[in-house]
């Protein structure tokens, strides 16, 4: 089988995955602010309008709890609704439609409720408190959702055309700053990527990395900039999705180079980082040469001063000094 | 790999200029069982004279040096084994102790750096170690570092290099340690393996002396302190022998402290190291209680099979005290006040023949009547006597009551049990003339039966008002005692 490829953002992986689905699935509908009209805050669903009509490509009131709760309902009647919260920040107002409603639904009465929620996430420029989260760890408590947290353009588009497949509510986590700045090869096409299945994304073999959405790329950075200097081999494996998540590969890893970094873009308390050090701890005892450690944003708002900023979200140096203090341990 | 690990015990270093110690005694022999921190031998340097705690429990193995000999600092002197090793059968003893113990394993040979302490030697919430004198290492035994330790003298042990060594039978202190302190990494395992070393370590006969290794992991925690009075374990039985002066000339006679003399002593030090001890005395006409008493002793007896005595008169009139002022039944926590809203009443108990000492807990004593206090006093004392208290009837105690009274003693400042604000001594009942004055307002003197009570209280939480207050109640309740309340 021969798939041919087109080099795409991370933004155009996504819209292209919408489209496509569009497409193909009459049942797939779109509802969130600013999405029509206007194509969306950031411009995904620029032209969904004039090719797919009102009916399916709904501009919603700046309501949250709306959004998600219309949602639920016309997927209750069968439908396949897609909706984007303009922040992922702004979801906490829809908390009680997901985690009361929509993920319970199927457990309670047997319905299941396939929405997809888009979710434009994480800090990098200067959004501030409100705009720069990235909330993916509180959902990932909450049993019936599932999480996905693409890094690259074709696992953007691969992830929200499985999520658009799924029967169950998915949390689609795309982070702001991949959007324009992360170009790379996509299917063209037909393509999807099963949720649960992590991704090799640098092979090595002192140390595991064990992250998820544009962390990738910083530990990408950390992990070449450790090579080169020392030789330090390090290993990626990016998660792909929160819930489900893919235990094997990370045991597997963690069993291979016996020496394991946690890294998210979360803050670090109760992050999802800690569930992932936590089954080590239980799972891969025996395997480990040095303590599980954590490189995640600190306990705090996200700061809106660049500097400040920057401090908060974990940097390559942060990765490099965890690198290096398992290195050496 | 066995579980059990050989334990050396060298000559400490008792200060920087010391070389060399003498062994003055040694408390235990061969193939006796030894916990850690107990004594095992006593020593004596230029400087000092002192005894060497058990750096680990387990079975004495080996003493490599004779009572009077000297040997340098850090030579082996003793080997005990610990865990599974304690089982195994001890070495043949060597034909000529006094032959080999005079050529030490000197520190080079053995290729181990002196480790400053012995790892199971601080226990949490101990109160600090007293300091050794001079400003080397304290007076601990030491244990010799493995080749893979690190400053500390430990050797840490990971996950997958136990499994590793475990797999291929191989012995850690034949292994290269790159890690961090020496540590052994596992890659330090692969590249033995690789490099041929499986092979050469496969015949390791089981460990000699010389070699030894460390748990992987440190062993559970240490109870938590007892309270002061009372000894961390209850002495079984058998284990209290009439103490037997070990040194004894015609002048005096020495005694080493067994082992609740000694968690008395640590208690109590560091209860005055920390409570800010007051005592305050009030007087008690207990002319009432003693009246009551006389009547109601034989029916006591007769009916519930219990000796009343004055203690659960005066528990009860305490507890009930402690409702209107809970402060004295409370807990200092750093800088916090702990108020107990039950009452854990301590009970100090002579025993040993008055050479020791224990404080039995009645357990939610303000749920009891007198009958119930009656019961725990007689109860909890016989088996502090007979040895046979349960750790859990020796802690936990909220308020403690003392009661030297019962020898006459008239006064006392009592030290303050540990995790405690307050301990109330009671003293004899003693026939006074005191003025008394009538419903009329005439004053006359009579022959009461008056007691002290005296209250020491952690200033740090417990006030002079407060404690007056406490105390004038407690006093209040025992001279106005409701005889109807009394029949049960």
């Amino acid at each position: 089988m021969t798939t041919t490829t087109t080099t795409k953002t991370y933004l155009q992986a996504i819209s292209d995955g919408l489209r496509e689905e569009m497409r193909r699935d009459g049942r797939v509908f779109l509802i969130g602010e600013d999405i029509g009209v206007y194509g969306g805050a950031f411009k995904v669903t620029q032209g969904f309008l004039q090719e797919f009509g009102e009916d399916r490509v709904i501009d919603s009131p700046l309501s949250e709890t709306a959004i998600v709760g219309s949602c639920t309902g016309a997927a209750l009647m069968g439908m396949r609704p897609v909706c984007e919260m303009q922040f992922s920040d702004f979801v906490s107002c829809a908390f009680d439609q997901l985690v009361t409603v929509a993920a319970k639904q199927h457990y309670r009465v047997g319905t299941p409720v396939p929405i997809v929620v888009r979710l434009p996430s994480g800090g990098g420029f200067s959004g501030g408190p409100f705009h720069s989260q990235n909330p993916e760890g509180f959902f990932a408590h909450c049993p019936g959702l599932k999480i996905a947290c693409p890094a690259t353009p074709a696992d953007a588009k691969g992830l929200i055309v499985q999520a658009i497949r799924d029967p169950n509510p998915v949390l689609f986590f795309e982070h702001k700053h991949l959007y324009r700045r992360i170009k790379g090869e996509v299917p063209d096409g037909e393509h999807s990527v099963e949720l649960g299945q992590a991704r090799l994304h640098r092979e090595g073999s002192d140390i595991s990395i064990i992250t998820y959405g544009a962390m990738v790329y910083t530990a990408e950075e950390a992990a070449q900039q450790a090579e080169e200097r020392d030789g330090t081999s390090v290993e990626i494996v990016d998660l792909r999705t929160v819930t489900p998540w893919d235990r094997q590969a990370v045991l597997e890893s963690a069993a291979k180079t016996s020496k394991v970094i946690v890294l998210h873009e979360d803050t670090h308390t109760s992050g999802f980082g800690a569930e992932i050090a936590a089954t080590i701890a239980e799972e891969a005892f025996e395997d480990l040469d040095g303590p599980v450690l954590r490189v995640t944003a600190p306990d705090t708002p996200v700061p809106f001063s660049p500097p400040l900023e920057k401090a908060f979200l974990p940097q390559t140096e942060d990765v490099l000094a965890a690198i290096d203090k398992l290195a050496s341990y | 790999m066995s579980t059990g690990t050989l334990v050396d015990v060298v000559m400490p270093q008792m200060g920087v200029s010391v070389s060399e110690g003498t062994i003055t005694r040694w408390a235990k022999a061969v193939g006796d069982s030894i916990e850690a921190d107990e004594t095992i031998v006593e020593i004596s340097t230029d400087k000092v004279d002192t005894e060497v705690p058990s750096p680990a429990s387990g079975i004495i193995r080996e003493l490599l040096a004779e009572e009077g000999e000297t040997v340098p600092v850090n030579t082996r002197i003793a080997v005990i084994a610990t865990g599974d090793a304690a089982s195994e059968p001890a070495p043949a003893p060597a034909d000529e102790p006094a032959a080999q113990a005079t050529q030490p394993a000197s520190p080079e040979d053995t290729e181990t750096a002196p480790a400053p302490e012995a790892p199971a030697a601080g226990q949490p919430g101990e109160p600090p170690a007293p300091e050794a004198p001079g400003p080397g290492p304290s007076a601990q035994a030491q244990t010799q570092a493995p080749a893979n330790g690190d400053a500390e003298g430990r050797a840490f042990v990971s996950p997958v290099v136990a499994r590793m060594l475990a797999e291929h039978k191989l012995d850690i202190n034949r292994i290269p340690g790159t890690g961090r302190g020496g540590r052994v990494t596992k890659k330090d395992v692969q590249a033995f393996i690789d490099s041929g070393g499986q092979a050469a370590a496969a015949p390791a006969p089981p460990p000699p002396p010389e070699v030894h290794d460390v748990p992987h992991f440190a062993p559970p925690a240490e109870p938590a302190p007892q309270p002061p009075a009372a000894p961390a374990q209850p002495a079984a039985p058998a284990a209290a022998p009439a103490p037997a002066p070990v040194v004894a000339d015609g002048e005096q006679e020495i005694y080493q402290f067994n082992t609740i003399r000694k968690v008395i002593a640590r208690h109590m030090r560091h209860s005055l190291d920390t409570a800010a001890h007051v005592t305050t005395v009030i007087e008690v006409d207990m002319t009432g209680v003693v009246n009551l008493r006389r009547r109601w002793k034989p029916e006591y007896q007769r009916r519930y099979g219990v000796n009343l005595t004055y203690i659960p008169f005066v528990a009860r009139a305490t507890i009930d005290a402690i409702g209107r002022w809970p402060w004295v039944n409370a807990e200092v926590q750093g800088e916090s006040a702990v108020i107990k809203k039950y009452v854990n009443l301590g009970m100090a108990v002579a025993v040993d023949d008055a050479k020791g000492l224990m404080v039995p807990v009645i357990h939610r004593a303000e749920e009891k009547n007198l009958v119930g206090l009656s019961r725990s006093v007689v109860d909890l004392a016989d088996r502090a006597r007979t040895k046979t208290l349960t750790p859990d009837e020796m802690s936990g105690g909220t308020f403690t009551i003392t009661n030297p009274g019962v020898f006459g003693a008239l006064i006392g400042t009592p030290i303050i049990p540990e995790g405690q604000v307050a301990i109330l001594d009671v003293e004899a009942i003693v026939k006074r003339p005191v003025v008394v004055t009538d419903e009329h307002g005439n004053d006359a003197i009579a022959i009461r039966s008056m007691m002290f009570l005296c209250l020491s209280y952690d200033h740090r939480l417990v006030d002079g008002a407060y404690a007056a207050q406490f105390m004038a109640q407690v006093k209040e309740n025992l001279e106005s005692w409701d005889e109807n309340a009394f029949g049960l």
